[in-house]
């Protein structure tokens, strides 16, 4: 489905790419598609009626109309304001209160706040140091607060000695107490899930926010969530008052429109994702990097950015002089290897190609890529200057030198070669197609486009 | 079961529906009241119609389908609200009538398997319980497997639900393998001579490949002492979920045969329109429904009365 929508977006963009200028009726066509991603995406209605008008004021106009390829344009103005709406700052748990700093997880059930709960103490606890408490209000869900001891034994995190029909508002009175008696720095208090049109439960959740004037309130949410995302962050909000928004299951196959729409209705910032089931699984979130995700739209151009952003401007020259001349050799191999693992690896280089969501998901699965990445720099790594600048030269007993220097086996080695002579050929092509202005196959590695 | 006992049931979850979605609702058929107080239904209108139902998680596609539908039959003509609610609730039930089948009791199997799957946190524990329950009310003998043997206190809030219905759990070590742990309760709901053998499985995203060959690994040692079994494989699906459960439903189907689904959390403000997406597309059963967290707020599906509540027409 997902697949179908990014040919169809890239179709009208490629036709946008190949015009020299940009009336409102091509600007409109193509955010009608934008319009379509974002909503399959679940980024919410009300969310993406503003975001497409903001766009649209925005990419309609002089400052589009100037540019030298105007498709480009509209493609970085989305982007970029997807970015600019998802909160340009990164943001962070803040802990600058004093010790013992309470800080509350509220969602739905089933959003993830026990086990967030656990990551989140595992984070403050071995990065920052701090002496974490956690505490479990859920007297609803049969077996809850047992779930949140047992994780903070696997995460060497203390809890809170569970009281048998003690109500929240009283566990968490004995929380603080407790954290305050121990000197613990940060005391977590996860609250039992609740919905939000649930007058009883946001009573309680209430009178647990007023006993402890937590100093963050996290919104724990599913990224997985639909429509219904706005009217959650909002009611949670409003009633509660967030001031911040922990996003799980970032790890699935949804494309997490979720998060543009709390971030829109409650104006707090995302500050942490979660990313796996194991408690080391929780990352500060990165605004660009989901913005292309939301838009499923995987265009070359961002790819195109993202590279000359993180590719050293140098050696960026250097290979351009060197596609002049038609040579492509092991150095430049491994230069690329480096410049592909700063981007993300396989995986983000290939999240950013259209078309290639099926391989990305096999990679995903087998995980190897990544690590294929770092044997073949090692085995570039092992070889003389002298054989990198001429692969040729490389017989069978200096491939077995280098197999021993890194670690590998001599099939590997002539895997490595044959890989970068069929590169090489590759260039050759880019060089031809290049003077030709086309643009260069899909799945081609970063840093080889033909810079325009 | 009585027959006022049955009917003051029917009733009792469908006000609760009602509540639930009502409240939900309320933007909902303010918006219809909005477009439609006494006008004709012209494109602009048609357009609002179909954000609305986008609104409700239908999805594009499945909004546009609707609206499609509806345009043939009644552009132009003078409506009210009403008839635009009713008249909507009648187009979607017809779409969602023919996945309302109720979860088949196979008397004969002694025990049925069911399985229950879905990705993290939809309510797979919560539906087994409920499920169990209800069979416990029909007189039934029930067997319940702990295999989520991931999730932290996963068992104990299993053990938990079978002493409050009266159940045996066969549960096994915390990381254990759950295909060993399902193939033993298997082998003792048969000595047994339960009726039913419901097995929970840890919640899993349905992008992980090596977490749904573990589920397929169930479903193959079930196969060893039945090769009938699993009977029913339900995916359990959060109401809240958007578009993603679409995905969820093709994985998940890929990997172990998925009968039929259940639905939970209708309770909230989210509508669960992806249901007619799902019906449209894959055209599996709906069993049941969540529409709370006690053990009777797990009620049949019922595609007039969702369909209705969804548009606002009750």
């Amino acid at each position: 489905m997902f697949e179908t929508l990014t040919g169809r977006l890239g179709e009208v963009l490629n036709r946008l790419t190949k015009r020299g200028a940009l009336s409102e009726g091509d600007v409109n066509e193509a955010l009608r598609e934008v319009r379509l991603a974002l909503l399959e995406a679940d980024v919410a209605l009300p969310v993406v009626k503003r975001f497409i008008d903001e766009v649209r004021s925005k990419a309609v106009g002089a400052e589009v109309l100037r540019s030298v390829t105007p498709g480009q344009m509209v493609i970085k103005v989305v982007q970029d304001h997807l970015v600019e709406m998802l909160g340009k700052a990164q943001a962070e748990i803040d802990l600058l209160a004093p010790a013992p700093v309470p800080i509350m997880l509220v969602g739905l059930q089933g959003s993830g706040k026990t086990t967030s709960c656990a990551k989140i103490a595992r984070l403050l606890s071995e990065r920052q140091k701090k002496k974490v408490l956690m505490a479990s209000l859920d007297v609803a869900r049969p077996a809850a607060q047992e779930q949140l001891r047992v994780l903070g034994e696997q995460a060497g995190v203390a809890t809170l000695p569970v009281i048998a029909g003690q109500m929240p508002v009283d566990i968490a009175k004995r929380a603080i107490q407790a954290a305050k008696l121990q000197s613990f720095d940060v005391v977590l208090l996860d609250t039992a899930g609740r919905i939000h049109i649930d007058e009883a439960l946001m009573a309680e959740a209430l009178a647990v926010r007023d006993a402890v004037q937590p100093h963050e309130t996290l919104l724990v949410a599913d990224a997985l969530t639909g429509q219904d995302a706005v009217r959650l962050a909002e009611q949670f909000h409003k009633r509660i008052g967030l001031t911040g928004i922990v996003l799980t299951r970032m790890d699935g196959d949804g494309r997490g429109g979720a998060a543009l729409s709390m971030r829109a209705v409650t104006g707090q910032p995302i500050k942490l994702i979660g990313i796996g089931e194991k408690l080391d699984q929780m990352e500060p979130f990165h605004p660009d990097r989901i913005a292309s995700r939301i838009l499923g739209m995987g265009d070359v151009v961002s790819l195109v950015e993202k590279a000359a952003e993180t590719l050293e401007k140098e050696a960026a020259e250097k290979l351009a002089a060197k596609m002049e001349k038609g040579t492509f050799d092991l150095e430049d191999l491994a230069s690329q290897l480096r410049q592909m693992r700063k981007l993300g690896g396989m995986q983000g280089v290939l999240s950013l190609l259209p078309g290639v969501a099926k391989v990305k998901k096999q990679l995903a699965d087998s995980g190897v890529a990544d690590k294929q990445l770092a044997r073949q720099e090692a085995i570039i790594s092992s070889m003389t200057p002298w054989e990198r600048r001429n692969p040729k030269l490389i017989h069978a007993s200096r491939k077995q030198r280098i197999a021993r220097g890194s670690g590998a086996t001599v099939p590997e080695i002539n895997r490595l070669l044959k890989q970068h002579r069929q590169m090489a050929d590759m260039m050759k092509r880019v060089k031809k197609m290049g003077k030709a202005g086309l643009m260069p196959p899909q799945g081609f590695p970063p840093g080889l486009m033909p810079r325009r | 079961m009585s027959e006022t006992e049955q009917t003051e049931e029917k009733v009792g979850w469908l006000r609760r529906l009602k509540q639930g979605l009502r409240r939900s609702t309320g933007a909902f058929s303010d918006g219809i009241a909005s477009i439609f107080t006494k006008r004709r239904l012209d494109e602009a209108a048609l357009a609002e119609l179909e954000e609305l139902l986008i609104n409700a998680d239908l999805g594009p596609a499945a909004a546009a389908e609707v609206v499609e539908n509806f345009r043939r039959t009644r552009f132009g003509k003078e409506v009210t609200p009403e008839e635009v609610r009713e008249a909507l609730a009648g187009e979607i039930a017809a779409l969602l009538a023919p996945v309302a089948v109720p979860l088949p009791f196979l008397p004969q199997a002694k025990p049925q398997v069911i399985l229950v799957v879905g990705v993290n946190g939809t309510g797979k524990t919560t539906t087994i319980g409920k499920l169990a329950q209800n069979f416990r009310k029909q007189g039934k003998q029930v067997m319940l497997a702990a295999g989520d043997t991931f999730r932290a206190a996963a068992i104990e809030q299993l053990q938990i639900w079978g002493e409050r219905v009266g159940a045996p759990v066969v549960a096994g070590a915390v990381g254990g393998d759950a295909a060993g742990l399902a193939f033993d309760a298997l082998k003792r709901a048969k000595a047994e001579g339960c009726d039913i053998l419901l097995v929970d499985t840890a919640g899993r995203l349905q992008n992980k490949a090596h977490l749904m060959a573990e589920l397929e690994k169930i479903g193959r040692v079930l196969k060893k002492l039945d090769p009938q079994a699993p009977h029913a494989t339900l995916l359990v699906l959060d109401a809240t979920t958007g578009q993603n459960a679409l995905s969820q439903v093709e994985a998940f189907l890929g990997v172990c045969k998925v009968t039929g689904l259940v639905m939970t959390k209708l309770d909230g403000t989210a509508r669960g329109g992806i249901l007619v997406a799902l019906a449209k597309k894959y055209a599996l059963p709906v069993h049941a429904i969540g529409v709370g967290e006690a053990a009777e707020d797990m009620q049949p599906f019922d595609p007039l009365a969702f369909a209705r509540a969804l548009t606002g027409a009750i």
